[in-house]
């Protein structure tokens, strides 16, 4: 990164829509190049059509909010649970103990490991995906934390006992907001996890949303649609991601990020 | 304990089976400043730490008059509170909202920070943090102040503004204090007594007191004589006999950190 001059806004923006065009220019002349059959790669204008078709229908805005809320649900109910347990493990050698072996043993299962037992445990619909999800970002999340708390310098708990912070206000001023930077980042990692894991868990346990939106495009051979979803979950993904990294701009964290 | 507001009796403590103090003793008078100077790993943080109540003496005992607080050798501000809030750790016992307010601002004009109020630490520099750390060990009653090396991590400059500044606020809120420190010519501008204490398992060889009030000129004979006895009673080279005071941004005669045994 030596002599790497910085870029301003409008210099960004300008790069980033040359890219976006050079891009859609690309794929426009691979579709008329004829190196493809025309029914295995639509072109823009098509997937445009298709978009509209989808807007109109009110099926794109039905299979957003659908994936959006399982995203929401599978990944508020693991944030919830893991960001605590971490806090736990890393304070307590007896918790790390008794539950590190099994926190690693279940990160390093595949989510779509789960797929089958999730459809026989919950069926088709929103409860399966949810269950994909969570287990897709509780396990990194527990690890993330307990990392963050072992990182924490000795000195910030000094500080606390000798102004006479104890148990849950120990973990409450002290502990949890000297992680809060490093549980950011491992939050917008997990955000990220959690809607790749949405997109596959929907294409077998969902019954709509955008996942399931591709397979059905995908047996209907409109691709379309197909792209038409694709463009919507990345740019969903990137949106969800910029939103999470809003939480790094908190004043309370700013520290974390000042190097 | 007398009129002392602290009292070490015969402390001795280890690590591990590893003797790490050997019956160490000694008393602060309210207001008096003590400086403990010796090696490197000779004892001096585990000592604060026995003094502050960290730890426990496994043999001797530590008695204080009111409370004790600690200025760290690490920055020990908590980097997600505001320079207010930091100072407001100090004033968690002050049940009134209005009178904690009153010391707060009372604190920040005494470190004459008033305009920080709102940074966080990362927005400070070395030398204003170490005073919002002076502000709130100084919060409360506070009636030891315990400092572990507490300038080492700046400057020369700021390191020399800083014991200015310790010596003014010391002036405007006199409180006892015990500094631990590797720099020889900060314990004897700063000290009422210094302590040298020896190599592991430590014990005090010796004690000095400085002469003249504060702010002393480290450039005078007596000062530079006490330097001298110092580091002749640490067996440490020295150049007192040459030609006298180097120029600005060098110690006067003592060692570097580095050269310290240990």
């Amino acid at each position: 990164m030596k002599n790497a001059r910085p870029v301003s806004y409008a210099q960004a923006s300008l790069l980033a829509a040359a890219c976006l065009v050079g891009g859609l220019g690309l794929w426009w002349l691979l579709s008329r190049a004829g190196l493809f059959p025309p029914s295995a790669l639509p072109t823009p204008g098509e997937v445009a059509a298709g978009l509209g078709e989808e807007v109109r229908t009110g099926r794109l805005a039905d299979d957003l909010v659908a994936s959006l809320f399982r995203v929401a649900a599978g990944y508020t109910l693991a944030v919830v649970t893991s960001i605590p347990l971490g806090l736990a493990l890393g304070h307590s050698p007896r918790w790390r103990a008794a539950l590190l072996p099994t926190v690693n043993f279940f990160r390093s299962l595949s989510p779509l490991a789960w797929i089958p037992f999730a459809i026989l445990w919950f069926g088709i619909g929103d409860a399966p995906v949810v269950f994909l999800i969570f287990m897709a970002t509780f396990f990194p999340l527990v690890l993330a934390t307990l990392a963050a708390v072992a990182e924490v310098p000795a000195v910030y708990f000094q500080v606390a006992h000798e102004y006479g912070f104890r148990g849950t206000e120990l973990l409450t001023r002290i502990t949890l907001p000297a992680v809060m930077p490093q549980v950011i980042t491992a939050l917008r990692v997990a955000g990220g996890v959690a809607w790749l894991v949405l997109v596959a868990a929907e294409m077998i346990a969902g019954r709509d949303g955008l996942g399931f939106a591709i397979w059905d495009a995908r047996n209907g051979l409109r691709l379309d649609l197909l792209v038409c979803g694709m463009i919507v979950i990345g740019l969903t993904g990137a949106l969800l991601d910029w939103l999470l990294s809003l939480l790094s701009k908190l004043p309370g964290v700013r520290w974390g990020y000042e190097h | 304990m007398s009129t002392s507001v602290l009292a070490v009796r015969e402390v001795s403590h280890s690590f591990g089976g590893a003797p790490v103090l050997d019956r160490i003793g000694f008393e602060v008078a309210p207001g008096e400043v003590v400086a403990f100077v010796g090696p490197s790993g000779c004892g001096k943080t585990t000592l604060l730490r026995l003094l502050s109540g960290f730890y426990r003496p496994e043999a001797g005992a530590v008695e204080r008059r009111g409370s004790t607080r600690m200025i760290y050798q690490q920055d020990g501000l908590l980097p997600w509170l505001t320079v207010s809030e930091n100072i407001a750790l100090g004033l968690r016992h002050v049940a009134e909202k209005a009178s904690r307010e009153e010391r707060l601002a009372r604190l920040l004009q005494l470190i004459r920070l008033q305009g920080f109020a709102r940074h966080y630490p990362h927005q400070l520099s070395g030398g204003m943090r170490q005073r919002v750390e002076l502000a709130r060990a100084l919060a409360g009653d506070t009636s030891v102040l315990l400092m572990d090396e507490p300038f080492s991590s700046l400057d020369y400059q700021t390191r020399a503004r800083m014991r200015a500044e310790l010596t003014r606020v010391l002036s405007e809120r006199p409180v006892a204090v015990v500094l631990v420190t590797h720099d020889i010519e900060e314990a004897v501008l700063l000290a009422d007594r210094v302590l040298v204490l020896s190599e592991r398992p430590a014990h005090v060889l010796c004690e000095l007191r400085p002469e003249g009030e504060r702010p002393r000129d480290v450039t005078s004979p007596a000062l530079r004589a006490t330097m001298k006895s110092i580091l002749e009673r640490l067996s440490l080279p020295h150049d007192f006999d040459g030609e006298g005071p180097k120029g600005e941004g060098e110690s006067v005669g003592a060692p570097e950190a580095s050269a310290w045994p240990g």
